[in-house]
């Protein structure tokens, strides 16, 4: 459906999109607060998501304090502890990392990387970030809640999320977590269609789909994703709410609580979790595919040299986008289903590491004989690459059912997944932040409060989880508040878990330094200019920093080139922006 | 989970179909210069999109209810629910209400404002008419003795019942504003768009209801026993 035309000097064919009517605020209320620009709306995302990402932050300490020093800290109990784990983790997965991902950086960068002046649908845009920070309140207040959040763990399985036995279960906690993640899906699913459908109807003239920069490409597959898998999560929540409020059985079976029997019966455990991880496998690739798009531009960008294997990563990408919805039931060999149910779910599980491993080859590719550049960013996009194989390695162990029945429910499955889908995409969100911020305020931020803050986070990761990797194959075992005495747990477990513990306190601090970057740097960061990292892709090109309302003064851009041309033989500059029509900026002004 | 796994395989190939027009296996970085990119033969509007993806979303939604109807449905203490006679009459309105907003698009699209403006208020009574009958429906089964919690068929009828009529809902206070909207001015090329979309949501509600009727009436059991059969 495309026409090549090669001349640079053919008149310009007629615009496909026309020139949109913006909304033009008319007081600092609707400018700044009820905004539906979505580069305000990407730091109202930025910044909730981020606050009580801190709170999740904080509930790691005290998980770690009572794991590393157990008995110290009375305020620890075994309910705080399973409440504290609850939070992390869901707080962690959802209202940060899904939420930063597609509504911070999905809002910020996809009008600006496709050429549009705004989303398509700005003020269903405005109304997913009220959503999701209602979400946000609704669960931050369940901590205020009389028996406080819900313990249930963040998967959330019936029947003991709803009893008496877990913390929150019969009390205010699984009903807020539950209200809060519905309400959570409702602004996402405004969100959402916002990015897919800028994506297909709001791209500049000669942005085709082939020319879109791979961030642009997984934020767009991991939302599309994202509006077929969080119905799974919102269906289940209704009907655990049904169960836990109206007594029906959707989940419960006949069950004896405190020796009362309860007026459940006949419910199915097992389809909440077939429902919960039809939801949750994606979860995972909605939080990778965003990183995967981004940590690809990084490296392009401070390498120097064009993606390796561009088409191969879009193809990859969507792939993995496919394959990810039929995977679900990995985590739930130990359910007791058929084992040719396992059989097939390990087949498509080990398939999954075929497209991904071609991103990372590609990355390597990338990298070889790159001018690499050791910033900020390149430095957190290694360090995603190096965590990202190695949770990737170990998900190959726990994907084969044989090692995973053993394995399961072990810290080493704690390890496995904070490798995979905790430090490898907050790296990718780290970087992204070093590489953007200077797009988003005008300034650097401060390289020296970088380097401790990337040094710590990095090399602390490291000696949190690899240990953690050993004692799940000791065999110990995760979501226990203590673990006691035991014939398996020896003295150099416990010293073990006391130096995890210390780590986490040190990188979680690292964590404060680089927030105090993020404001300091607003006043006294060095000044940026419009395009410090040089490069190509179209958010660089606004006429100001940061871009003002409307992105692009009076002329919408016009895409001449795929976003990745740096380094091309002969050209005067390193980079040719992608729209720039000619290899030479000189060349360029002259011929207009 | 095979429902929904039929109705995603069914998006996967939309999806496929459409990458397979966006040429992927082109070489980007050999294309310098105008690419002529038409997104189809007349521009689809945003809006019918965004409406596009959100029934996507909607019928993810539905077909893993059903599944999970389906999954439920196998255990022991399942007790099937006799349907109102009232609900054939609330199917009849649904459609009509279906028919009249097709009617509706028809005329707006012809310029005959009025015509169009009696269809949009027609297919706003019907679908109140809808909701109510719905209402009156669950009256009838809960006095029967037919209660939420007690049976899991009455869960499901109650739960896919509700959220299909919060759905009924949300398009009719859209439909209200459009109705609204053109009762006070010609009707321009805006507030066509607004009907028309207003007609595919509302056909696709009644799929949706013609669906969850089948379901409730044992009729689909048959078709995935039959489908069973075929596969083993």
């Amino acid at each position: 459906m495309v026409d090549v035309r090669s001349g640079i000097g053919e008149a310009l064919p007629p615009p496909e999109v026309e020139d949109v009517e913006l909304y033009h605020p008319h007081s600092w209320w609707t400018r700044y607060v009820f905004s539906q620009d979505a580069k305000i709306i990407a730091i109202q995302y930025g910044t909730t998501a981020i606050a009580i990402g801190m709170v999740a932050l904080a509930l790691s300490w005290l998980i770690r304090l009572q794991l590393g020093f157990p008995g110290t800290f009375e305020l620890i109990d075994a309910e705080r502890y399973y409440q504290f784990i609850t939070m992390h983790g869901m707080i962690m997965v959802i209202y940060l990392l899904t939420a930063l991902f597609l509504g911070g950086f999905g809002n910020y960068l996809i009008p600006l990387m496709v050429g549009a002046r705004d989303m398509v649908f700005p003020y269903a845009n405005m109304l997913s970030y009220w959503i999701y920070l209602l979400a946000v309140l609704v669960l931050a207040a369940s901590f205020f809640t009389p028996g406080g959040p819900t313990g249930a763990g963040w998967t959330l399985y019936p029947p003991q999320a709803v009893l008496s036995g877990t913390p929150g279960g019969r009390d205010w906690g699984i009903i807020m977590m539950l209200s809060s993640l519905i309400i959570f899906i409702i602004g996402f699913t405004m969100g959402g269609l916002n990015y897919v459908v800028t994506v297909l109807q709001g791209r500049a003239r000669g942005m085709t789909l082939m020319r879109l920069p791979l961030t642009v490409w997984g934020i767009f597959t991991a939302t599309v994703m994202a509006l077929l898998a969080f119905p799974a999560l919102f269906v289940a929540c209704v009907m655990m709410l049904f169960d836990r409020l109206l007594g029906t059985s959707f989940f419960m079976p006949a069950i004896v609580e405190m020796g009362e029997q309860l007026q459940h019966g006949g419910g199915s455990p097992i389809l909440f979790q077939h429902l919960f991880w039809f939801f949750g496998h994606p979860e995972v690739y909605i939080v990778a595919l965003p990183a995967f798009g981004i940590v690809s531009d990084l490296i392009s960008t401070h390498a120097r040299k064009n993606i390796f294997g561009y088409r191969m990563m879009v193809w990859a990408i969507v792939v993995i986008g496919g394959l990810s919805f039929i995977v679900w039931a990995h985590h739930m060999y130990v359910s007791g289903m058929n084992p040719y149910f396992g059989f097939f779910f390990a087949t498509t599980t080990l398939i999954i590491a075929v497209p991904t491993a071609i991103k990372v080859y590609n990355w390597v590719l990338t990298l070889w004989r790159g001018n690499i550049h050791l910033t900020l960013p390149m430095l957190f996009a290694l360090a995603f690459i190096v965590t990202f194989v190695n949770g990737g390695l170990t998900g190959l162990f726990l994907g084969n059912v044989v090692v995973d029945v053993p394995l399961s429910d072990t810290m080493f499955v704690v390890a496995h997944f904070h490798m995979v889908m905790g430090v490898a995409p907050i790296m990718v969100i780290f970087g992204a932040i070093y590489h953007w911020y200077p797009k988003i305020t005008g300034r650097m931020l401060n390289e020296a409060m970088g380097q401790i803050h990337f040094w710590i986070s990095f090399i602390g990761a490291y000696a949190i989880f690899f240990p953690m990797h050993y004692l799940g194959l000791i065999g110990v075992p995760r979501r226990y508040h203590e673990l006691g005495e035991a014939s398996f747990v020896s003295t150099s477990i416990a010293e073990l878990n006391a130096f995890i513990s210390v780590m986490a306190l040190l990188v979680g601090a690292a964590q404060i330094l680089f927030l105090f970057n993020l404001v300091w740097s607003l006043r006294h960061g060095r000044e940026a200019g419009g395009n410090p990292w040089r490069a190509t892709t179209l958010e660089w090109q606004t006429p100001e920093t940061p871009p003002a309302h409307g992105n692009w003064g009076k002329e919408l851009p016009v895409v001449y080139r795929w976003a990745y041309d740096y380094s091309v033989p002969g050209a005067p500059e390193d980079f040719i922006p992608q729209n720039q029509p000619t290899p030479g900026r000189l060349s360029h002004e002259a011929a207009s | 989970m095979s429902v929904v796994l039929f109705f995603l395989a069914a998006i996967a190939a939309i999806v496929v179909w459409w990458l397979a027009g966006q040429r992927l296996t082109s070489r980007p970085w050999l294309e310098i210069g105008h690419l002529h990119d038409r997104r189809g033969p007349a521009r689809i509007p945003p809006a019918k999109i965004g409406l596009g993806v959100f029934l996507a979303v909607v019928g993810a939604l539905f077909s893993l209810s059903v599944s999970a109807y389906f999954m439920r449905m196998a255990s022991s203490d399942w007790g099937a629910l006799p349907l109102p006679g009232l609900l054939w009459f609330n199917t009849g309105i649904l459609a009509a209400g279906s028919i009249t907003l097709q009617w509706a698009r028809a005329e707006a699209g012809r310029q005959h404002d009025e015509a169009a403006r009696t269809g949009l208020l027609a297919a706003l009574a019907s679908g109140l008419a809808f909701l109510v009958g719905q209402l009156f429906a669950w009256r009838a089964l809960s006095g029967a003795g037919y209660f939420l919690a007690e049976n899991p068929a009455n869960s499901f009828f109650y739960l896919l019942t509700g959220m299909h009529g919060l759905h009924i809902l949300g398009g009719l206070i859209v439909l209200g504003r459009v109705t609204a909207h053109a009762a006070q001015a010609p009707i321009d090329s805006r507030t066509r768009l607004s009907i028309e979309l207003c007609a595919i949501y509302w056909h696709f509600m009644l799929i949706v209801w013609v669906v969850l009727f089948a379901l409730f009436a044992g009729w689909a059991s048959g078709v995935i026993d039959f489908c069973r059969q075929l596969l083993t």
